[in-house]
């Protein structure tokens, strides 16, 4: 079902992006991990976005296009890189899927801060899709049409004025005390952690990779 | 005059003041004697027939006793702080009955255990499921139900079997009681008490999960309750048990825990469809959510099911839907009318609690009472610490020592446990001492326990939960957590919580709102609450106007300008002045889920008069130098928190207008907007919010023909220019005023909304 000799060959180097993202999981999920990778890449070394794009499952799902992107996103992969990737190794899906880890109980606060600052910098990245660091008015807008695309019969002037409450928030929590004639521009991070700050992530935004029934494991795919 | 009412009937409520705060209490009836009659037998000129009112004339002086106590805690503020509502009422009720028991006289005959069970209990419990927060509550199901049934199997058992140890020993003099009877008892003592513990544990605001695994378990836990009580008092009459019996007990604990939530849901269905065509008997509707859920607790009842988990699963189920259904005046009232209901039942359980302590017949025994509270400490301590390692694991954010401590510590017993004690079958020798040691745990509990519990708490810093104020981006962003989450699964091949989450609410969506729903749409959760903010602001606002609508701030109008969204900034300018202007009105959004703010609270009412600021303001208008619009404020601008522009539809269809004839509390108008009429460009649509108005279903508006027309005459496409430009000083007669103050300014505080356009109107020339 994969490749068995690539995987062993590369177990330490995927140990070793388990250390540096204080992963939790066992070499087990990592292997769950791998299983899936392998199947959605056909047995391939990479992924590319069509892959991704054909899981059957996702097609409910309003941020597919998000999500698929997040993983193609250089900013997600922990270096200070920009732009976009056209395909994925293995390595990089572990580096996206690290963003999700639970955090081990066992972990100082400073771990759980960090932790907590990757899940809301993955998040963030989601939304600025200009790679400007800032998420503005357009961009939060356009997140919140997709959030709302599938509720049915939401017309896009409703998505929008949530959108522009949601920023006149932001900015009122923010910047309370603005000139008259300064503009906000957007939410930088700092204000995004700031108005999520009340939001407990680690329940969240925390996924267990457990062993996977083969029968589910089904993508749409021809390949076995 | 006491006297005189006690010749009268049996167990009247002495009329002495209990304290200090309490007001007088006015008896009603003079004691006037009837007149003794004469031998002419004449007409008599008064007469006095006290037998024949006897009953209700009483309930509704012990009511008023009740809540008279209730008014005066809360004279003294500090008491309320440290002692908990529960204990205070017990001392009342204990005052009350050491009065009655020195003047010899009954308790009213109206507490019985039926009752007690038949119609105090299920308010109560109505009321905490009606008010559970779902999210969490469904978030930690595993470890609620974790808690209640094993949790309550290893307490009774255990109490139970150290208990037939105790007795074994001689010097208690209680050898007589036998196994069966002795767990019988230990069922009755290790169910925790819903009234108890919530009453001690709104004051304590300790973090979410402590909190719903605390009130869940104390719901739940009836299940296991009334199997082992049943189970228990049956075995107790037979000389030997059984290992089949053990097993027959299990089935019948897997009957009638699902049996109860199988009846619970059902009728919660059930209700919610009803609801769906109450449209035109608006005045019953709430009756419909009290008898189907009273209907669901008799008929489990009746099959001796389990009665809780029956009504708590229908409040449940049935809230969703409902709310949707109703229109927002009963919605109000139904919230109103089933926290006061429970309040005072509440309320009399625990005096009822403290004076019956003292008027019944006591049988004390130092040992076995000592042990009981012992014993029921003990195994609950180590009940909690067992079963918190093991389900630990599971969780996603596991409990912590302190967490559990809270829980332990938490675990107070209460009426429900007492009424049990009361029905105990008299072919138990001993039922007095169980009745005793039963009254004793509880006041041991609530006391101690509660009145210790608050600084205790505090001593050991339990996590306290931080009361995130639920704004717009806090839903989006948790909706967009959940999405991504269930994405990030989908890609896995992994299944967990997010994957059911998601597949009932597409469930529910396809499916179930459709039944249930009357015109169900499928909407998002971030539109409905940012509805539901729109329209509590609305409610604030005229509240603080006082109804007076021209008194009301002029203030925030909801189109931005189309030009400066396009270059998309914010305009300081704007964002300074709805501080400026909405100083007197500033207000946050309110928690979307209440349940635990505050026991006797209602969910809508608000502390804090700050208004979220969600519009951007066109106060820029009067302000920025317009290139391309006149400068004309409207002096009698009014705000419309309910940023009707148009409906979602894209045509202003008059059609769409739900007119009721009983003026519902909540018009939420749609003005009409405003068209610019300097040749904005097509494109820039307003970013007015526009709400579903129709969806309300509440709404009444007389349309105002012209207007109208002018909007269908215009773009059509829903797109409407910002109301931000009137060169035209034609004011539109107040004909877009609907709601209507006068009848509802006088309602439960519900004020309905305003919509007042006074600004110039246009004519339908320029447009483009």
């Amino acid at each position: 079902m994969y490749n068995y000799r690539y995987y062993c060959k590369n177990l330490h180097k995927y140990i070793h992006i388990v250390d540096v993202c204080f992963f939790t999981v066992s070499q087990e999920q990592i292997k769950n991990l791998y299983q899936r990778f392998q199947q959605l890449s056909g047995n391939h070394e990479k992924i590319s976005r069509d892959d991704l794009e054909r899981i059957p499952a996702l097609n409910n799902n309003p941020i597919r296009k998000q999500i698929i992107t997040a993983f193609f996103d250089k900013r997600n992969q922990h270096q200070n890189d920009v732009g976009s990737l056209d395909e994925i190794g293995f390595e990089q899906f572990l580096m996206v899927m690290s963003h999700f880890r639970p955090v081990n109980s066992t972990a100082t606060e400073e771990e759980k801060a960090i932790v907590r600052k990757q899940k809301l910098r993955f998040l963030f990245n989601m939304h600025d899709t200009d790679n400007d660091g800032i998420i503005t008015l357009d961009e939060y807008r356009t997140v919140v049409e997709e959030l709302l695309s599938q509720s049915g019969a939401i017309e896009t002037e409703v998505a929008r004025s949530i959108a522009d409450a949601a920023m006149l928030e932001v900015a009122s929590t923010n910047v309370p005390h603005m000139a008259p004639d300064d503009f906000y521009e957007g939410i930088t991070f700092e204000h995004f952690e700031q108005i999520l700050k009340g939001i407990e992530m680690e329940s969240r935004m925390s996924i267990r990779f457990l062993d996977m029934n083969t029968a589910t494991m089904r993508c749409g795919k021809l390949s076995s | 005059m006491i006297l005189i009412l006690l010749h009268g009937s049996r167990g009247e409520i002495p009329s002495k003041p209990i304290a200090a705060t309490i007001l007088p209490f006015v008896k009603p009836n003079d004691g006037v004697q009837t007149y003794p009659e004469d031998q002419k037998n004449n007409l008599p000129v008064f007469t006095m027939n006290y037998p024949r009112i006897q009953i209700p004339f009483e309930i509704t002086l012990w009511v008023l006793l009740a809540s008279f106590a209730k008014i005066g805690f809360h004279v003294y503020h500090k008491i309320t702080i440290w002692v908990p509502e529960s204990c205070l009422l017990i001392s009342i009720g204990l005052i009350v009955g050491a009065i009655m028991h020195s003047v010899h006289e009954e308790p009213p005959a109206v507490l019985t255990s039926n009752v007690f069970f038949l119609y105090m209990l299920p308010l109560i419990v109505l009321e905490s499921g009606y008010f559970m927060p779902t999210r969490p509550f469904f978030e930690n199901i595993g470890t609620v139900f974790w808690f209640a049934v094993v949790g309550t199997l290893w307490n009774s058992i255990g109490i139970g079997i150290s208990l037939f140890a105790i007795c074994q020993i001689p010097a208690f003099g209680v050898q007589d009681i036998n196994l069966q009877e002795n767990l019988l008892f230990s069922a009755i003592i290790s169910a925790v008490d819903p009234v108890a513990v919530l009453n001690v544990f709104e004051d304590v605001s300790v973090n979410e999960q402590l909190y719903i695994v605390v009130f869940g378990e104390c719901l739940f836990n009836d299940a296991v309750t009334v199997v082992l009580y049943n189970m228990f008092s049956f075995v107790a009459e037979m000389p030997v048990v059984e290992p089949v019996d053990v097993f027959i007990g299990v089935a019948r604990f897997f009957i009638v825990g699902l049996g109860g939530m199988a009846f619970g849901i059902l009728f919660g269905f059930v209700a919610a469809f009803t609801t769906r065509f109450t449209s035109k008997v608006r005045e019953i509707e709430p009756l419909f959510v009290f008898m189907y859920s009273y209907l669901a607790y008799l008929v489990a009842e009746l099959f001796a099911i389990s009665s809780i988990m029956a009504i708590i699963t229908c409040a449940l189920t049935m809230k969703y839907y409902v709310e949707e259904n109703v229109s927002q005046r009963s919605c109000t009232t139904i919230r109103h009318v089933i926290k006061m209901v429970a309040s005072i039942s509440e309320t009399l359980i625990f005096f009822f609690l403290g004076v019956v302590t003292i008027t019944t017949d006591h049988e004390w025994n130092w040992g076995y009472i000592l042990f009981t509270l012992l014993f029921a400490f003990v195994w609950r301590g180590l009940g909690i610490l067992v079963l918190t390692q093991i389900i630990n694991p599971f969780r996603t954010i596991p409990f912590n020592m302190k967490d559990q401590f809270g829980l332990a510590y938490g675990g107070l017993r209460g009426a429900v446990s007492f009424a049990l004690a009361f029905t105990l079958p008299d072919t138990i020798g001993r039922k007095q001492l169980f009745v005793t040691a039963t009254i004793a745990v509880i006041l041991f509990t609530v006391f101690l326990q509660g009145i210790s519990i608050r600084p205790l708490i505090e001593f050991i810093n339990v996590r306290r939960t931080n009361r995130n104020l639920e704004t717009i981006n806090v839903e989006i962003h948790c909706r967009l957590m959940e999405h991504t989450m269930a994405g990030i699964e989908d890609l896995c091949g992994q299944w967990s919580r997010f994957y059911w989450k998601d597949k009932f609410m597409k469930f529910n969506n396809r499916i179930l709102r459709k039944i249930l729903i009357r015109d169900g749409r499928a909407e998002s959760s971030i539109v409905a609450l940012y509805k539901k903010l729109e329209l509590q602001n609305a409610m604030e606002i005229l509240d603080t106007a006082s109804g007076n609508i021209s008194a009301a701030p002029s203030i925030v109008s909801l189109s931005p300008n189309v030009e400066l969204l396009m270059t998309k900034k914010f305009l300081a300018a704007d964002l300074r002045n709805i501080h400026d202007i909405l100083s007197k009105n500033m207000y946050k959004i309110r928690e979307r889920t209440v349940a635990y703010r505050g026991k006797h609270a209602l969910p809508n009412d608000s502390q804090t008069r700050e208004i979220l600021i969600r519009r951007h303001a066109t106060i820029r208008r009067s302000l920025r130098p317009r290139s391309f619009q006149s400068s004309n404020v409207p002096r009698t601008h009014k705000y419309f928190s309910l940023p009707a522009g148009k409906s979602l539809e894209s045509r202003f269809d008059a059609a769409r207008w739900h007119y009721t004839d009983d003026h519902e509390t909540l018009s939420e108008v749609a003005y009409p907007s405003q068209r610019s009429r300097f040749g904005k460009p097509a494109r820039s649509s307003s970013s007015k919010a526009m709400i579903p108005l129709h969806r309300l279903g509440t709404l009444e508006e007389v349309p105002s023909t012209d207007v109208l027309n002018e909007e269908s005459s215009s773009t059509g496409q829903g797109v409407f220019r910002t109301n931000s430009s009137y060169s035209d000083s034609r004011v539109p007669h107040p004909r877009r005023l609907y709601s209507l103050f006068d009848d509802n300014n006088s309602e439960l505080g519900h004020v309905v909304l305003i919509q007042l356009r006074d600004w110039p109107h246009q004519e339908p020339s320029q447009g483009p």
